[in-house]
């Protein structure tokens, strides 16, 4: 990864305390729904930066495509139709990493290093120390990461760390031709979105607000929303997102299991202890998990 | 465009109508959006469907498919009841206060002059009174009964909120919406720009659509302003340039009418196209039109073309009738025409009524395709199951297909919406035998021009004499090719007032179209792109993006036709005495001895205020025509149903059987009789494109083909629920000339509409879809649409026609 070791704030399933050297300012990006107007250029872009592709669907009855997100779509528009005041409106959000200050994700993940969170705030997959146990989907409050079929592994957007490394914008932003993309030190981009939600409210969006969920610590992706007092308008955009008790739990009582469990892992024995062994906390998480596939 | 895109930032209010500006220009919304964000400026989207546009709108209103007309004369109507005018404005820089003939009339949806045998007019009631010196008579106080202001109320004073609702099912309340807010741009300081596409063009009232448009944008002097104009949004990245380039059977490069039959000779041809000034003291461009033709003449055949043979304009065809796309294939079906070299065209897909262009190229004795990818015409003659049945051991027709280079594989220009000719470098190098469109073409005149040297044949001159001065014969350079477009003088060219001085010597390229001389001694392959590579150097590579006004009026980035103005009719962006009616959003500016400012002035340079010269120097009256007798069916525009309508009747005419689809409009026969009926096809179809598509290409294109992947249709929640369809389903979209299969998008964004007590449903059809690429197939969207154009420029109705809709 483009990002130094220097730059690491936070690593999964590890007790090293991070380097604390480099002072580095906190990086958002902001996403203005109410300049998108949901051409999946920053789709188009995601898959070219990361050179991925993923398979040519089905039309399910939407705009939306592809449909979800994937292993190999990091980013995805949501198309919500609603109706308001008698007034139609067509909300397009585009779905991807948040990258939360407190990423849940990182929290559950038992693998050392699979998971890690740059001092600027990004929070990035490490794919070569995932073992694929999907503990990172519980985790997350905002249902983003998805395991690959291909190689078992979990995958999402990186925020184009490698790009933010060397001083660009990550590759969506880069594309967006109406600027509704914006990127830069997350103060500055709190200080622009407020001049758009003056100017939303100056044509009638009064609720009109800027989305950093403090539940998770606040986020280093941030929406401007028309309706911020109901972000579930958005597809489902969780109105207070938190980290799951489950995966407080798991970090809390089952620490030292866990610690226990992932040594398991370096030798090789794999996760099967961690979830079939003898640990009641992590056959809950288990299930949970188990649920979550179901779905 | 008359304006630019970095332009729409200056406007006070954007509306976006004909046409969907988010979705199909993406990259130019970003000044719609910037004019929001930094002007504070208001955006209103009128469609039928509530698209990407709208969804970042502070207004949309509705309308039913192909009643463009009613609702924008509904807006005239309202902006004259309600005295929403730029009075000063619209009594200096328009026609309003001429007078026009006695004989003028219009009697329940028909103009003086029309024969119904004929489907046309003869205009001869529709022009202006005259005096002895030959000049339009006028009426400054606008009060008398023939002037056109009177005449222009009585017109539109039909078009009452309540009868535009009734045919355009616009709530009424919608409507006044709009109205108030287009009429607050009356005001000389405030200016709206008007985003449009095919939208408007795709109806067989096309060009009256945006001439309606063009009317209100007059009345409330939002011409020739900063944020302000007509501005058709062009689709295909270089079609602005191939539309200047006149590749049309009608017209010559510039857009200089071409000869026709009609032209006795070369002077007849010269005296119809030179007009003489209407009013005094005008500028009267076209005045110019010798020096453009005779140039361009030089220009193609070099000293082949001279005085003793009238430059050569023998050897140029004589159109002998209509030669558009649709007269075409209608040549072709009736078994007319032997070949066809279909260059960077994919007509089975693009013209209307696929099984009738399929026909047609199955009578074909071959067919020469020059494309650089496998497009569905070139396999027209094969079997691709329910998406293309054909007997290929029936279809004797010869297919070629000559690999070419995609945009980035080559060196030239584009010319954008805006007017800018922008030069671009290749990128990579073009796959396998492919080679650049002018080479394939440069190779084929080569060995025409060798079968002709050898074996002779009729009429051998044109191709034997046409000059070829370019180095490597069979690869005319990109460059070679702008300097000839461009213009050179060919002996000195002198000063016209001091005839001592030369302006250009013998060799030179020329600085611009003034330079233009009708003896034979310069060249120039396009005159309204004189200039745009001159001693200077080609100055369409520039890239200065210094905007020292603030206003995006980029001089030194590229180089706009004409004469690198980049808002034309820009006079009329000053009050007569030549002081801006908005000092803040200056264009130019008489600066006391001449005009000068932001923007090329679009006026003589030193054209005092004082002597009433008119800003719009292309009309021989000086003056923008609210009553314009150039058009076929009228010379006001007037509501007509689509050629397939859901309704009986014109609820403006209804009992007027003649008046209910366009007067003029040209039908073939055979096409009328697979025209559909409301009762058999009740839903409005409507074609369009998608942000993730581009035309029929992308889909060859991974990222594209996972954007959208699949062919949907779009309809409403109320009639999915009729159909009991439901989202995701498979369903079978017909019309009288065939069928089509696709996925349903089951949409809030598409509203049945209350038309003449009627409810009106609309499905929206996407157009992208065919046999070939990598996205799913799906089937040709044009299978549906019907084969009949606009009066004037014969663009097919592909926004407006009849279907069925069931679960397939």
């Amino acid at each position: 990864m483009a990002l130094q070791s220097l730059d690491i704030a936070q690593r999964s399933a590890t007790t090293t305390p991070a380097p604390s050297v480099r002072q580095t300012s906190e990086v958002a990006k902001l996403i203005d729904v109410s300049a998108c107007i949901g051409c999946k250029a920053c789709q188009a872009a995601c898959m070219e930066w990361n050179d991925i592709r993923d398979e040519i669907g089905s039309n399910v009855g939407a705009y939306d495509n592809p449909a979800d997100l994937s292993a190999r779509s990091w980013t995805v528009m949501r198309y919500a139709e609603v109706e308001e005041n008698g007034r139609l409106e067509w909300l397009i959000r585009k779905d991807g990493c948040m990258h939360c200050a407190d990423p849940g994700c990182l929290k559950a993940c038992p693998a050392p290093g699979a998971i890690v969170q740059y001092a600027n705030g990004i929070v990035d997959f490490h794919e070569e120390n995932c073992i694929g146990c999907g503990y990172c989907i519980t985790g997350c409050p905002f249902n983003v990461p998805r395991i690959s079929k291909q190689d078992g592994k979990a995958y999402k957007c990186t925020l184009c760390s490698d790009r933010v490394a060397v001083g660009q914008a990550p590759a969506c932003v880069k594309s967006c031709p109406t600027g509704a993309l914006q990127f830069g030190a997350k103060e500055q981009m709190k200080d622009y979105a407020e001049h758009r939600v003056a100017d939303l409210k100056s044509r009638g969006f009064e609720k009109a607000g800027l989305y950093d969920p403090p539940g998770v610590g606040g986020t280093h992706v941030m929406y401007v929303l028309h309706h911020a007092d109901r972000p579930e308008l958005y597809r489902g955009l969780p109105s207070d997102p938190s980290i799951s008790a489950m995966v407080h739990l798991w970090k809390g009582v089952a620490k030292p299991l866990a610690t226990v469990a992932l040594a398991a892992v370096a030798l090789g024995s794999l996760f099967h202890y961690v979830t079939r062994g003898p640990n009641e906390v992590s056959k809950e998480l288990e299930d949970e998990l188990e649920k979550e596939e179901g779905q | 465009m008359t304006n630019h895109w970095v332009d729409i930032k200056n406007a006070d209010l954007v509306l976006v109508m004909g046409g969907n500006a988010a979705e199909a220009h993406p990259c130019g919304f970003k000044w719609v959006v910037e004019a929001k964000k930094q002007r504070k400026a208001r955006l209103v989207v009128v469609d039928p469907r509530f698209t990407r546009s709208a969804s970042v709108a502070d207004y949309y209103a509705p309308l039913r498919s192909g009643s463009d007309i009613a609702f924008l004369g509904g807006v005239i109507n309202y902006l004259l009841a309600n005295d929403k005018l730029h009075h000063d404005y619209v009594k200096a820089y328009t026609n309003a206060s001429f007078l026009i003939d006695e004989g003028y009339s219009f009697d329940d949806g028909i103009f003086s002059g029309y024969d119904a045998a004929k489907r046309s007019y003869a205009k001869d009631t529709w022009k202006y009174q005259l005096d002895k010196e030959g000049y339009a008579k006028t009426d400054p106080t606008l009060q008398d009964p023939h002037c056109v202001f009177q005449l222009m109320k009585r017109h539109y004073g039909r078009y009452t909120p309540e009868l535009v609702g009734k045919v355009t099912g616009t709530p009424k309340e919608q409507f006044l919406k709009v109205c108030a807010l287009i009429a607050e741009t009356a005001a000389p300081n405030k200016t709206m720009t008007i985003c449009y596409a095919l939208g408007w063009t795709q109806h067989s009232v096309g060009t009256q659509n945006i001439r309606t448009m063009a009317m209100i944008q007059l009345l409330l002097g939002n011409m020739g302003m900063a944020g302000g104009g007509i501005n058709a949004l062009r689709g295909h990245s270089n079609v602005q340039g191939i539309t200047d380039m006149c590749a049309y059977s009608d017209a010559l490069p510039g857009y200089m009418s071409a000869p026709t039959d009609a032209d006795a000779d070369y002077k007849a041809y010269l005296e119809k196209r030179t007009p003489k000034p209407l009013r005094p003291n005008q500028m009267n461009f076209p005045q110019n039109f010798p020096k453009w033709f005779v140039s361009l003449m030089k220009a193609w055949y070099g000293p082949a073309a001279n005085e003793k043979n009238n430059f050569a304009y023998d050897w140029l065809p004589k159109k002998d009738g209509a030669y558009d796309v649709l007269a075409m294939f209608e040549r072709m079906h009736q078994g007319k025409m032997n070949g066809f070299v279909c260059q960077g065209f994919n007509p089975l897909a693009a013209v209307p009524n696929k099984k009738k262009v399929g026909d047609a190229l199955a009578k074909l004795k071959y067919l020469v395709i020059v494309d650089p990818l496998t497009t569905e015409t070139s396999e027209f003659w094969k079997d691709h199951g329910e998406f293309n049945t054909a007997d290929a051991s029936k279809i004797q027709t010869e297919v070629f297909r000559l690999p070419c280079n995609l945009f980035a594989e080559e060196t030239g220009s584009y010319t954008n919406s805006g007017r800018v000719i922008q030069w671009h470098w290749q990128a990579a190098e073009g796959p396998g035998e492919s080679v650049s469109d002018t080479e394939v073409v440069a190779r084929i005149f080569q060995k025409l021009k060798a079968m002709y040297q050898k074996d002779g044949g009729k009429l051998p001159e044109p191709i034997l004499n046409l000059t070829w001065p370019y180095r490597i014969p069979s690869k005319p350079a990109p460059e070679e090719l702008l300097m000839e477009i461009s213009g050179k003088a060919l002996g000195d060219v002198f000063d016209p007032k001091d005839k001592t001085k030369v302006i250009a010597k013998a060799g030179e390229q020329l600085a611009g179209f003034a330079q233009l001389r009708d003896d034979g001694s310069t060249a120039c392959g396009n005159w309204i792109y004189g200039g745009c590579y001159s001693q200077a150097g080609n100055l369409t590579a520039r890239r200065d993006n210094a905007d020292p006004s603030g206003l995006g009026q980029t001089l030194n980035w590229g180089f706009a036709w004409p004469a690198n103005r980049r808002i034309i009719y820009n006079r009329a962006s000053c009050d007569p005495a030549g002081k801006p009616w908005d000092a803040s959003r200056s264009v130019i500016k008489w600066l006391g001895d001449k005009w000068g400012g932001n923007d090329v002035p679009d006026m003589r340079p030193d054209a005092a205020p004082d002597e009433g010269v008119g800003p719009f120097i292309m009309t021989p009256e000086g003056v923008a025509r609210l009553f314009a007798p150039a058009l076929a069916e009228g010379p006001f525009p007037e509501h007509y149903e689509p050629f397939e309508t859901p309704l009986d009747k014109n609820p403006f005419h209804p009992g007027n059987a003649k008046a209910l689809n366009n007067p003029a409009a040209r039908v073939y026969k055979g096409d009328m009789e697979v025209f559909g009926k409301a009762k058999d096809y009740p839903y409005v179809g409507t074609t369009y494109r998608l942000t993730e598509h581009y035309h029929f290409w992308s889909k060859h294109v991974a990222i594209n083909a996972v954007l959208q992947p699949e062919q949907f249709v779009e309809i409403g929640e109320e009639l999915a629920k009729e159909k009991g369809i439901a989202g995701g389903d498979r369903v079978k979209v017909s019309s009288m000339r065939g069928h089509i299969k696709a996925v349903a998008v089951v949409t809030k964004r598409i509203k049945a509409l209350d038309v003449d007590g009627k409810k009106v449903h609309t499905i929206g059809i996407p157009i992208h879809w065919g046999f070939k690429g990598l996205a799913k197939p799906g089937f040709i969207a044009n299978t549906l649409t019907p084969f009949v154009g606009d009066a004037n420029s014969q663009t097919p109705e592909f926004k407006a026609f009849l279907v069925n809709i069931e679960k397939a």
